[in-house]
C-alpha cells in the first residue's frame, strides 16, 4: 500500500504552552522530514519534554497547530495521536510490569473484547515486527523481570504495533548501559530504513551526531536553531544549546588539603529491585578540598549522598569518619551521621530537604530538631528558633526574611538558601552537597557558591554532586567521574577538560584514547 | 507555587465553610425527602441541644466522647496515619477503665481510681492500637484494614468477656455489677451544685474537663514538642523525615499507641463517668464519628472541639427532635454525620480548584 | 455425623453467598484502583432498596432492581469523590458506610411506620428455594442424595448466581478486553492513559460493576436469605467481604474460597452454640467468629503468605509534567 508521501511528516507551527508563570514552549515551529532521524537537543528544563507531550496530547497546547503528512490534526489526547500514527517511547517506562510482554503490547489495542483473538493475532504480527526490525524480544515473558533494554524494545513494539509512523523517543538512552544503546541505536537505523520518522529527543551531544540527520536545539522553551547533522560539530551545538550563557567563573584560591576526614571503601548498594546501584564506590575527602562528582543523572551519585549520609544503609563497604568505622552490620542513620558533624544539602529539596508545608523556621531546624538548643525539657524553644531563623534569613538574604512563610511559598533559590543555611550553619566538618543550584537564579547561584569556597577556605571538606558539569568544574579542586554505579575515573581540576570528563561521562575515555591511538 | 498566592481566609476559611454548608444543605434535603420543613427541625434540634440547661449538659457529654475521638483520629492523620479502629480502642479502653474501677472500688477512693482509671483506659486503648501500628511500621501490613479487622476482634472479645467472665450475677444481660460510688466520676451538676449553681442533671461529667486537658495535650505535642516535629514531618514529607534521621517506624508506633490511647478514653466518660458498670457497645459509633470530628475541625484542637460540639449538639437535638417529631429518627443525625464526611472529606477538592483559580485569576488582572 | 456435617455446609453456602458477591464486587472496584471500604453500606443500602420495593411491588425482582440502582447510585458518589475528584478512597468509604446506616432507618421509618425495619416479605416478593429436578426422589439415596437435594438443591437463585459469578468474573478480569484494562489501570494508570484509554472510563465502569453486585448482595440479604430489611442488617458482612478480597489476594477463585472458609466458621459458630465438644469442652463462638479477622490479620503480617495488592490501589491518578 503505497501512499504519496509528503515531505515532511510533521510540521508544527507556533506551538505555545504556559503552565502559572512558566513558559513552558514559546511558538515553536519544527519540520521534520518523512523518514529521518531527528535530533531535539536542549539543557534539563529547555522544554523538550513539554514540546513531545503536546505532540502526543498529553497537554494541549495553548496556541499552535500540529500537522502530520501535510494535512493539520488536532491532537487532544493520547488516542488522538495514536491515531494519527504517533508512537512515544517515555523516558519513564509506561508498561504495566506484571503484566507480559504481549499483555503490555495489546493494552488499548486488543482488537475486540474477547482477548484470546486479538492476542493470537497480535503474536503473529509482533513475530513480522520483531523480524522486520530486528526486535528479540520473548513476548510471554512478565515485563518486570526483563532488563531496561528490553523493556524499551517493548516500549517500542508497542508503538510500532499501533502503525506508529512517527516514533519519538524521550532520553532513551538514560538508563542503558552502553551495549544496549548501541542496539537501540541499530533498531532506529532499521526503522528508518523502513520509512519510520524518528525524533530522538536528548542531551546527549555524542548520539545526536552518531544517529541523527538533522537536529533541531532548543533553549528555554524556544526553538533557537535547525542544523543538518552532517553540517554541524559539537562545539557548535554545545554553544547553541547553552546560548550565551556566562561561563562560570568563580573566585577562588588554590585548595590547600590536608588530612582526609572520609574515607569510603567498596560501598554497595541495592535498590529495591535489586539492582546494584552503587559498584564498590571507594573516595576519600580531605579537608579543604572540594571533591565533585561529576555524571550523568542516574548513574548512582545520588545513591552516594544517601549512603554516605546514612539515609540508606549500605549492602557492604565500610566508611571511615570522626573516628567511626561504619559497616553494613555497624551502620548509622542519618541523625548520627549528624551528630558526628556531617551535614548534607540533599540533591532535592522538595522531596528531602524541606518539607514545604512547614513554615520557615520550622524547615530551618530539620534534622537538628532534637539538638539542645531549640527544646527545653519538653516544649521546643520557638523562641530560639524564630530568633535564629531572622539572624540567618538576614546574613543568608533570604527573601521575604519572613520566618512565618511556608516554605513552599519562597522562590527555589530562597528555598535553596534556608537548607544551605541551615546545613552550613551548623559548621560542619564535612559537607555532602548535591545539585546546589538547581533551580536557582542566577544571583542566587553566584552567592551559593561563594559560600561553597569560603567553607571549603575555612578548612571543611566538601563532596559536590552536581550534573552541571560547568559547576562541578567551577568549584572542585578534585573531580571523580561516575559512571552506572562506579567511579570511572579521577583528575585533578587543573586536568579537567570538558572533553576528557565528557568522555568519561559516557565512560568512553579509554576507548576513545585506544581508537585515537 | 502558585497556589500560594491563594488568601490563607481562603483555603481555611472559606472552601471548608462552603463544604460544610453543602452537607448541611443535603442534610436539608433529607429532612424534606421524608416531608419534615428542614428550619423547623433545625430549631427543635438547636433548642434541643443548647435550649435548656440539661439539653446542654448533653450536648458537651455526646461532645466529650467525640473530642477524644476526633483527637485521636487526628494525631494519627497528621502522622500520614488513617486509624479507623478508634471504635475498637475506645472499647477496649472502656474494658480498662472497668476491670479497674471492679477491682478497686471497694478498697480505694475515687482520687486514687480516676487517675488509675484514665491511666488503665489510655493504656487499654494504646495497646490495642499497638498491634496494628507494629504491623504496619515493621511488616507493612496496611494500618487502615488492619484498624477495621481490629474493631470486630474487639468486639468479639468483649462479648466473650462480658457473657463468660464479667457478667454480674443473677442478671440476664451481659452487663457487670455496679461499681461503688467510689469510683463514679462526679457529675457536673453535682459540682457545681454547693455552689449554689443548678446546671440541670445530665450525664455530663468531669471527663469533659480531661477532654478539654487532652486538647492542651494534642497543641503542645504537636505543634511544640520535638515529637510534635517528628510526626508532622513524617505525615507531609516522609522522604524528608528519612533525611532528618527520623524514625519513620518508630514515629508510627508511637503515634498510634497515643492515638489509641485517646479513644480509650472514651471509657472513662461512658464507664465511670455514666453508665458505672461494664456493658456492651458503649461506643456507639463514637470511633467512626471521630473521623467525621477530625475532618470537619481541620485537624485543630480548637477547631476538633467545635466541631464535637456541633455533633454533640445533633445527637442531643436529634434526641430532641425525634421526641417531637415521632416520624424522624435520631438516625438522622448519622446521615448529617456522613454527609460531613462526604462533603467536607472525601469531596474536599470539589470546589478547591475553581475557587483557588478564581482567586488566582483575580490576583493575575 | 455425616448429615451434620452437610447441615453446616448448606448453612455455609447461604451465609457465604453474600461475601461473594461483595468480595467480588471489591475485586472489580480494588483491581481498578480504587480501595472501597463502602461495600458495607452499598450492600445495606441495596437491602433496604430491595426490601422497600419488594414491599412495595411485591416482587423480588422488582427489589432486585431497585437494590442495585441504589447502590450503583452510591458507587457513582464513590467514583465522583475519588475518581473525580480524587478524594481520600477510605475517607468516602467511611462517609458512604455512616450515610447509609443513618439513612435506611430514617427512610424506613418514615415509610412503613416500622422503627426503621420493611414489612415482612411473603410469596413473590421473595426468592424462594428452588428445588432441582428429583431432588425430593433422591433424597434418601445414601450420600449422594443429600449432597444432591439438601447441599445442592434448594437455594435461591441469588446463591447460584453468587457461585456462577465466580468463573464469570475470572473470565472477564483475565481473559477481555475490559479486563486487561481493568488490571492495568490498578497496576499503572500512567501506562493506559498513554495508550490512549481514558483511566477515569475504566474506573468508572469498575465502581459501577461494583456497585451492582454490591446491589445483588443486598438484596440477598433481605429478599432472599431473611423475609425483610432490619436495622444494620450487613452487620459487619461488607468489611468481611472486604477482608477475603485481601484474603484472596484479589484473585477470583482464592477469593470464593475465603469466602467459603469465612462461611463456614460462621456456620460452625452457629452450630456450636452452647455445644461442649468431647475433650475440649464448650468452644466460646467469640473465638470462632473472630477468626476471618485475626486470619487477615497474620496474612496482611505476612505470617502466612503475602498479600500484594494492586500497586496504584488507592492512589489518585493525576497527569504529572512528563
Amino acid at each position: 500500500m503505497t501512499q504519496q508521501t509528503h515531505p515532511y511528516s510533521i510540521e508544527l507551527e507556533g506551538i505555545s504552552k504556559r503552565f502559572g508563570a512558566v513558559q513552558a514552549n514559546k511558538n515553536i515551529d519544527l519540520q521534520v522530514p518523512t523518514g529521518t532521524i531527528h535530533g531535539i537537543i536542549g539543557e534539563n528544563g529547555a522544554g523538550k519534554s513539554t514540546l513531545m507531550s503536546i505532540i502526543y496530547g498529553f497537554y494541549e497546547a495553548d496556541s499552535g497547530s500540529i500537522s502530520i503528512d501535510g494535512q493539520q490534526v488536532a491532537i487532544r489526547n493520547s488516542q488522538d495521536a495514536i491515531n494519527v500514527g504517533i508512537g512515544m517511547v517515555h523516558q519513564h517506562f509506561m508498561l504495566v510490569e506484571n503484566f507480559s510482554v504481549l499483555e503490555n503490547v495489546i493494552l488499548g489495542a486488543e482488537g475486540g473484547a474477547v482477548l484470546k483473538q486479538g492476542m493470537d493475532a497480535a503474536r503473529e504480527e509482533l513475530k513480522r515486527l520483531e523480524q522486520e526490525y530486528s526486535l528479540d524480544i520473548d513476548v510471554d515473558a512478565i515485563v518486570e523481570d526483563l532488563p531496561v533494554g528490553l523493556q524499551q524494545r517493548v516500549e517500542i513494539l508497542k508503538a510500532l504495533y499501533r502503525g506508529a509512523k512517527i516514533l519519538i523517543l524521550d532520553e532513551p538512552t538514560g538508563v542503558l548501559t552502553p551495549q544496549e544503546a548501541d542496539h537501540l541505536f541499530r533498531i532506529l537505523k532499521s526503522l528508518k530504513e523502513q520509512g519510520v520518522t524518528v525524533i530522538l529527543i536528548t542531551h546527549k551531544l555524542r548520539e545526536i551526531l552518531a544517529s541523527t540527520d538533522n537536529v533541531s536545539v532548543m533553549r528555554q522553551g524556544e526553538m533557537v536553531a535547525h542544523r543538518e547533522t552532517s553540517k554541524t560539530d559539537k562545539e557548535e551545538l554545545a554553544e547553541l544549546m547553552v546560548g550565551k550563557k556566562v561561563r562560570l567563573k568563580v573566585n577562588k584560591d588554590e585548595a590547600k588539603p590536608e588530612q582526609t576526614v572520609l574515607s569510603a571503601k567498596d560501598l554497595s548498594f541495592f535498590d529495591g529491585q535489586g539492582v546494584e546501584r552503587l559498584k564498590k564506590v571507594s573516595l576519600e575527602l580531605k579537608a579543604g578540598e572540594i571533591l565533585g562528582i561529576a555524571g550523568v543523572s542516574g548513574n548512582g551519585q545520588s545513591e552516594l549522598l544517601n549512603v554516605l549520609s546514612g539515609i540508606t544503609p549500605m549492602a557492604s563497604g565500610e566508611i571511615q569518619f570522626a573516628g567511626q568505622t561504619i559497616t553494613a552490620s555497624e551502620p548509622k542513620n542519618a541523625a548520627q551521621m549528624r551528630d558526628l558533624k556531617m551535614a548534607h544539602v540533599p540533591e532535592d529539596r522538595h522531596k528531602m530537604g524541606l518539607v514545604t508545608g512547614f513554615e520557615a523556621y520550622e524547615a530551618a531546624v530539620l534534622g537538628y530538631h532534637d539538638s539542645e538548643a531549640y527544646n527545653g525539657s519538653v516544649l521546643m524553644k520557638r523562641s530560639a528558633m524564630l530568633e535564629e531563623c531572622n539572624e540567618r534569613m538576614a546574613a543568608w538574604d533570604v527573601r521575604p526574611p519572613n520566618p512565618h512563610l511556608k516554605t513552599a511559598n519562597f522562590s527555589g533559590g530562597n528555598q535553596q538558601k534556608i537548607v544551605i543555611a541551615r546545613e552550613v550553619e551548623q559548621n560542619p566538618n564535612v559537607l555532602l552537597i548535591g545539585q546546589p543550584t538547581r533551580g536557582v537564579d542566577i544571583g542566587a547561584i553566584e552567592n551559593i557558591h561563594e559560600q561553597i569556597v569560603k567553607l571549603r577556605d575555612a578548612g571543611k571538606a566538601i563532596l559536590l554532586v552536581s550534573v552541571e558539569l560547568d559547576e562541578i568544574m567551577a568549584l572542585s579542586d578534585r573531580i571523580i567521574v561516575m559512571f552506572d554505579g562506579a567511579v570511572v575515573g579521577e583528575v585533578s581540576a587543573n586536568e579537567a577538560d570538558e572533553r576528557t570528563l565528557g568522555l568519561m561521562m559516557a565512560n568512553a575515555w579509554n576507548e576513545g584514547q585506544g581508537a585515537q591511538a | 507555587m502558585s497556589q500560594a498566592k491563594v488568601p490563607a481566609w481562603v483555603s481555611v476559611g472559606l472552601i471548608p465553610l462552603l463544604n460544610i454548608l453543602l452537607a448541611f444543605l443535603v442534610s436539608g434535603l433529607v429532612f424534606l425527602a421524608i416531608g419534615e420543613d428542614p428550619i423547623e427541625a433545625a430549631g427543635y434540634l438547636v433548642y434541643g441541644a443548647f435550649g435548656y440547661d440539661e439539653g446542654i449538659g448533653y450536648t458537651l457529654y455526646y461532645a466529650t466522647n467525640l473530642i477524644f475521638t476526633g483527637l485521636a483520629v487526628s494525631v494519627a492523620f497528621k502522622a500520614g496515619l488513617f486509624n479507623i479502629g478508634g471504635e475498637g480502642q475506645a472499647y477496649i479502653g472502656g474494658l480498662g477503665v472497668g476491670l479497674l474501677c471492679l477491682w478497686f472500688d471497694s478498697s480505694l477512693p475515687l482520687l486514687v481510681i480516676a487517675p488509675l482509671a484514665i491511666i488503665g483506659g489510655a493504656l487499654f486503648g494504646a495497646a490495642w492500637a499497638y498491634i496494628p501500628a507494629y504491623l504496619q511500621a515493621r511488616r507493612g501490613s496496611h494500618i487502615v484494614i488492619t484498624t477495621i479487622m481490629f474493631n470486630f476482634i474487639a468486639s468479639s472479645l468483649m462479648v466473650y468477656l462480658m457473657v463468660n467472665w464479667l457478667k454480674a450475677e443473677g442478671v440476664m444481660s451481659p452487663i457487670s455489677r455496679t461499681f461503688e460510688e467510689s469510683a463514679w466520676l462526679p457529675y457536673m451538676h453535682d459540682i457545681f451544685a454547693p455552689f449554689g449553681f443548678d446546671i440541670g442533671d445530665s450525664p455530663l461529667n468531669l471527663a469533659f474537663v480531661l477532654a478539654l486537658l487532652c486538647c492542651v495535650f494534642y497543641w503542645a505535642l504537636v505543634w511544640h514538642t520535638r515529637w510534635g516535629y517528628q510526626l508532622r514531618t513524617v505525615g507531609t514529607n516522609p522522604t524528608a523525615a528519612q533525611y532528618a534521621g527520623i524514625d519513620n517506624a518508630k514515629v508510627t508506633i508511637w503515634v498510634m499507641l497515643i492515638s489509641g490511647g485517646l479513644a480509650g478514653l472514651v471509657g472513662v466518660n461512658e464507664i465511670m463517668g455514666v453508665n458505672h458498670n461494664l456493658l456492651l457497645n458503649f461506643t456507639a459509633g463514637y470511633g467512626f464519628a471521630g473521623i467525621a470530628v477530625a475532618l470537619m475541625g481541620r485537624n485543630h484542637p480548637i477547631g476538633i472541639v467545635l466541631a464535637a460540639m456541633l455533633f454533640g449538639a445533633l445527637y442531643q437535638g436529634g434526641a430532641e427532635l425525634s421526641f417531637e417529631i415521632p416520624t424522624i429518627t435520631p438516625e438522622i443525625v448519622v446521615v448529617i454525620q456522613g454527609l460531613v464526611i462526604l462533603f467536607s472529606g472525601a469531596l474536599e477538592n470539589m470546589f478547591k480548584g475553581k475557587i483557588e483559580g478564581l482567586f488566582l485569576r483575580k490576583a493575575a488582572a | 455425623m455425616f448429615e451434620t456435617l452437610i447441615l453446616i455446609l448448606d448453612a455455609t453456602l447461604r451465609v457465604s453467598t453474600p461475601l461473594i458477591l461483595a468480595a467480588l464486587a471489591g475485586l472489580f472496584s480494588e483491581r481498578s484502583g480504587i480501595v472501597d471500604i463502602g461495600l458495607e453500606g452499598k450492600m445495606l443500602a441495596g437491602a433496604f432498596a430491595a426490601a422497600a420495593a419488594a414491599a412495595v411491588f411485591g416482587s423480588a425482582w422488582i427489589g432486585l432492581l431497585f437494590a442495585i440502582a441504589a447502590s450503583v447510585s452510591l458507587a457513582l458518589i464513590h467514583g465522583f469523590a475519588c475518581i473525580t475528584h480524587r478524594g481520600d478512597h477510605i475517607v468516602s468509604g467511611v462517609a458512604i458506610n455512616t450515610i447509609v446506616a443513618g439513612l435506611t432507618v430514617t427512610l424506613g421509618l418514615d415509610w412503613f411506620d416500622q422503627g426503621g425495619q420493611t414489612p415482612s416479605l411473603t410469596g413473590d416478593a421473595r426468592f424462594t428455594p428452588i428445588t432441582f429436578p428429583f431432588a425430593d426422589q433422591l433424597a434418601d439415596v445414601p450420600v449422594i442424595g443429600l449432597i444432591y437435594s439438601e447441599l445442592l438443591s434448594g437455594h435461591n437463585i441469588l446463591v447460584y448466581l453468587a457461585f456462577a459469578m465466580v468463573p464469570l468474573t475470572y473470565w472477564i478480569v483475565f481473559k477481555t478486553r475490559f479486563g486487561l484494562r481493568l488490571r492495568a489501570v490498578g497496576e499503572n494508570p500512567h501506562a493506559v492513559d498513554t495508550a490512549g484509554i481514558s483511566v477515569a472510563l475504566v474506573r468508572y465502569r469498575a465502581v459501577i460493576i461494583c456497585g451492582i453486585l454490591c446491589g445483588l448482595a443486598g438484596a440477598y440479604l433481605s429478599t432472599a436469605h431473611n423475609a425483610g430489611f432490619l436495622k444494620d442488617m450487613s452487620a459487619g458482612k461488607g468489611y468481611m467481604a472486604l477482608a477475603a478480597l485481601i484474603f484472596g489476594k484479589w484473585r477470583p477463585v482464592p477469593v470464593l474460597c475465603a469466602c467459603l472458609l469465612f462461611g463456614f466458621l460462621d456456620a460452625l459458630a452457629v452450630r456450636l452454640q452452647g455445644v461442649s465438644l468431647p475433650g475440649i469442652g464448650e468452644v466460646p463462638v467469640q473465638a470462632i467468629e473472630v477468626l476471618p479477622y485475626v486470619l487477615t490479620v497474620l496474612l496482611l503480617a505476612g505470617f502466612i503468605g503475602k498479600a500484594v495488592g494492586p500497586k496504584a490501589i488507592g492512589k489518585p491518578y493525576v497527569k504529572e509534567r512528563a
